[in-house]
């Protein structure tokens, strides 16, 4: 049997697509998360993200209107959180919860005139260029914007945390609140920058669903991606570079799911289905064993509510 | 002028006004959303939360729909209390729900007073086992319970389509998603004749019972109360902390099999794909809202009950889709949490003069 290179090059392509709205929504939470706020609402501001990008596109026409909206009401939902989470100092878990069962009502809610209607084709890259290159071709060409944005993001998130001045103030709020306070930080504002933030990506991730990925709008399309993108911020131990690696791993589980179901593999389609929750634990089990590496890489105040007392 | 005190102990009495708080709030909110959706505020809210239980059928259907809610609730309270975060009550009921609807099929075209217990007992059985995968993963491998009890939700979900449609479907069922009906022996008797409320709410009020003695009789309730404020008090106080958390794990598992018990040998009688409009979830708001007291999670899960019932009446008569109720739920929980700012903060509103 020969195997065509640009097959492969093609299977590649598909599972960094898949992979997109994990690496965006994992980054993002990533960032929230070294600065000590656990926010579980992630699958809620995806599927925001996700009917706010649609809608907009639909009315407004624009796709740029469309994606930024996206964004902005991203930011918009993780506001609430993090007014309650900083300002009403919440419980962390409880009011992400809240925060993902309010996000799939309010889309549901926002998305019923929007069922059936058929997406827009978003414009893509480097498109001539796909076959000039085998194998490297269909990876490295004819990707929306989104696509490249996502796989620069985990270089970029990188060296911010790193490289930059306030990288190192969002490591510090994270690590250890008093002192970064006491060192004249305004730690509540950081970590309202933080949650906005990773609201904004996760909003992005939830429109590459409904403009890029699969063009329409389904109830509850996002599937536990949130949830996904949740877990491979554990798997990485905190490191951007590492959910690159994560989030291939779970994109490659969702499409070789696709294939053998085409090529006629005889196992059940839900025990194909089930694969990407099940290898979530089993990494986690993996990760969390050493507990002596996750204490050393999690964020220190990690789901702790600071209040300073004036 | 308004100042902000922090209380030096937290408030006793408002321990328990604000979740009366953050149901008032939620109607105010929720009638604000309908009239940004062009509904009359005060004629929505009377079709959602009025409308539906103004008769005997529509109460016995909030009961049905209580029932459920407060059993996982009341399970949950337990993981709480002790802080473990056991988030996927969901698929402990439907994996609860998959081993005594196994159980019932076996025994099918079969009657005796013997199989509902064996039923009911292989679905506490079920969620227990279910449960105690999280539980056994978070203290001998230090993983992360909500993400790991959350995954499973998904799994178990997948397994019940797999047997509905594959092995256990109902081999005259011209192909239906669903089993065959269970035999009367295996159903849970209906209380009242043309009502749906069957005898699975006597399970709830047995664990509302049994949890306000474990948790205010026992040591155990103690120790369970001492571990959750703080861990550090709890281990100089000779507490078992791996043994603590597998326990609690298994029975909100066990409550919540219970609930899947109910639901498919309760009026359905069958197991078919969606068993639990998202139960084991909702119930998470109940168990907060109702304080994690026993007391108060019966009287939250009739409130979000209601949002269930309400939801479909608003898509029949107002063509509101159902998950408004979702909304409604999810509001409640961020009122109810906001308004603890009161417990630990008092606002003084102070006068001009110096």
């Amino acid at each position: 049997m020969i195997i065509d290179i640009n097959f492969i090059g093609l299977i590649i392509a598909s599972i960094m697509a898949s992979a997109v709205p994990l690496i965006l929504a994992s980054c993002g939470e990533l960032i929230t998360e070294r600065s000590g706020v656990l926010n579980l609402g992630v699958e809620g501001m995806m599927i925001i993200g996700a009917i706010s990008g649609f809608a907009l596109m639909t009315v407004t026409g624009s796709l740029i209107i469309a994606i930024f909206g996206a964004m902005l009401a991203g930011v918009l939902i993780s506001t609430i959180f993090a007014f309650l989470t900083q300002t009403l100092i919440t419980n962390h878990v409880a009011t992400g919860l809240a925060l993902t069962i309010f996000g799939i009502g309010i889309s549901a809610m926002i998305g019923k005139n929007f069922v059936g209607i058929p997406g827009k084709e978003f414009p893509v890259f480097f498109e001539g260029l796909k076959d000039t290159i085998p194998l490297l071709g269909p990876i490295l060409f004819g990707h929306s914007i989104v696509f490249y944005f996502a796989f620069a993001l985990p270089f970029i998130t990188s060296y911010f945390l790193k490289k930059t001045k306030i990288g190192l103030i969002v490591r510090a709020v994270g690590d250890s609140p008093e002192s970064a306070s006491n060192q004249g930080i305004n730690v509540r504002l950081v970590r309202y920058a933080c949650i906005l933030y990773g609201g904004a990506m996760s909003g992005l991730a939830g429109a590459y669903l409904s403009m890029i990925y699969t063009p329409q709008w389904i109830e509850n399309m996002t599937g536990g991606r949130g949830w996904i993108a949740l877990a491979l911020v554990v798997f990485s131990t905190w490191n951007p570079i590492k959910i690159l690696i994560g989030a291939m791993i779970f994109g490659g589980l969702t499409i070789i799911q696709f294939h053998m179901q085409a090529i006629g593999v005889r196992i059940p389609v839900q025990f194909l289905t089930a694969l990407p929750y099940i290898v979530t634990i089993i990494v986690l089990v993996v990760i969390s064993r050493d507990s002596r590496k996750i204490r050393l890489s999690t964020p220190s105040s990690l789901g702790k509510s600071f209040h300073k007392d004036n | 002028m308004i100042k902000i005190v922090k209380r030096d102990q937290p408030s006793r009495a408002i321990f328990f006004f604000t979740p009366v708080l953050a149901i008032f709030l939620t109607l105010v909110a929720g009638g604000l959303i309908f009239f940004i959706l062009g509904f009359k505020p005060f004629e929505a809210l009377k079709f959602f939360f009025i409308i539906p239980i103004a008769d005997k059928y529509g109460f016995s259907e909030l009961l049905l729909k209580a029932t459920p809610l407060c059993l996982i609730a009341i399970g949950l309270s337990f993981c709480f209390k002790s802080n473990n975060w056991n988030i996927g009550a969901e698929g402990q009921l439907t994996f609860g729900a998959i081993v005594s609807g196994g159980v019932a099929l076996l025994f099918y075209e079969q009657e005796g007073f013997y199989i509902l217990p064996i039923v009911i007992l292989a679905g506490a059985i079920g969620g227990m086992l279910y449960a105690s995968i999280p539980a056994i993963l978070k203290t001998y491998f230090n993983t992360n319970e909500i993400l790991v009890s959350l995954m499973l939700v998904y799994v178990s979900k997948l397994i019940l389509d797999y047997l509905v449609v594959g092995p256990w479907s109902n081999p005259e069922g011209f192909n239906f998603p669903e089993t065959r009906q269970f035999s009367d022996s295996a159903k849970l008797p209906l209380l009242f004749e043309g009502l749906r409320i069957h005898a699975g709410i006597f399970l709830a009020l047995a664990a509302v019972v049994i949890s306000w003695f474990v948790f205010y009789k026992t040591y155990l309730g103690f120790q369970m109360k001492v571990a959750g404020f703080s861990l550090k008090t709890a281990k100089y106080a000779g507490y078992k902390g791996k043994k603590m958390i597998i326990l609690v794990f298994l029975i909100s598992g066990a409550c919540a099999g219970l609930a899947g018990v109910g639901e498919i040998t309760g009026p359905i009688g069958q197991l078919h794909r969606e068993i639990s409009p998202d139960y084991g979830f909702t119930a998470i708001i109940v168990a907060f809202l109702g304080r994690l007291h026993p007391v108060g999670i019966i009287f939250a899960s009739l409130v979000v009950a209601i949002t269930y019932l309400g939801a479909e009446t608003a898509q029949i008569f107002m063509q509101i889709p159902k998950y408004t109720g979702q909304v409604f739920q999810g509001m409640i929980l961020f009122f109810l949490l906001a308004s603890d700012y009161l417990l630990f903060f008092k606002i003084k509103f102070i006068g001009s003069k110096k």
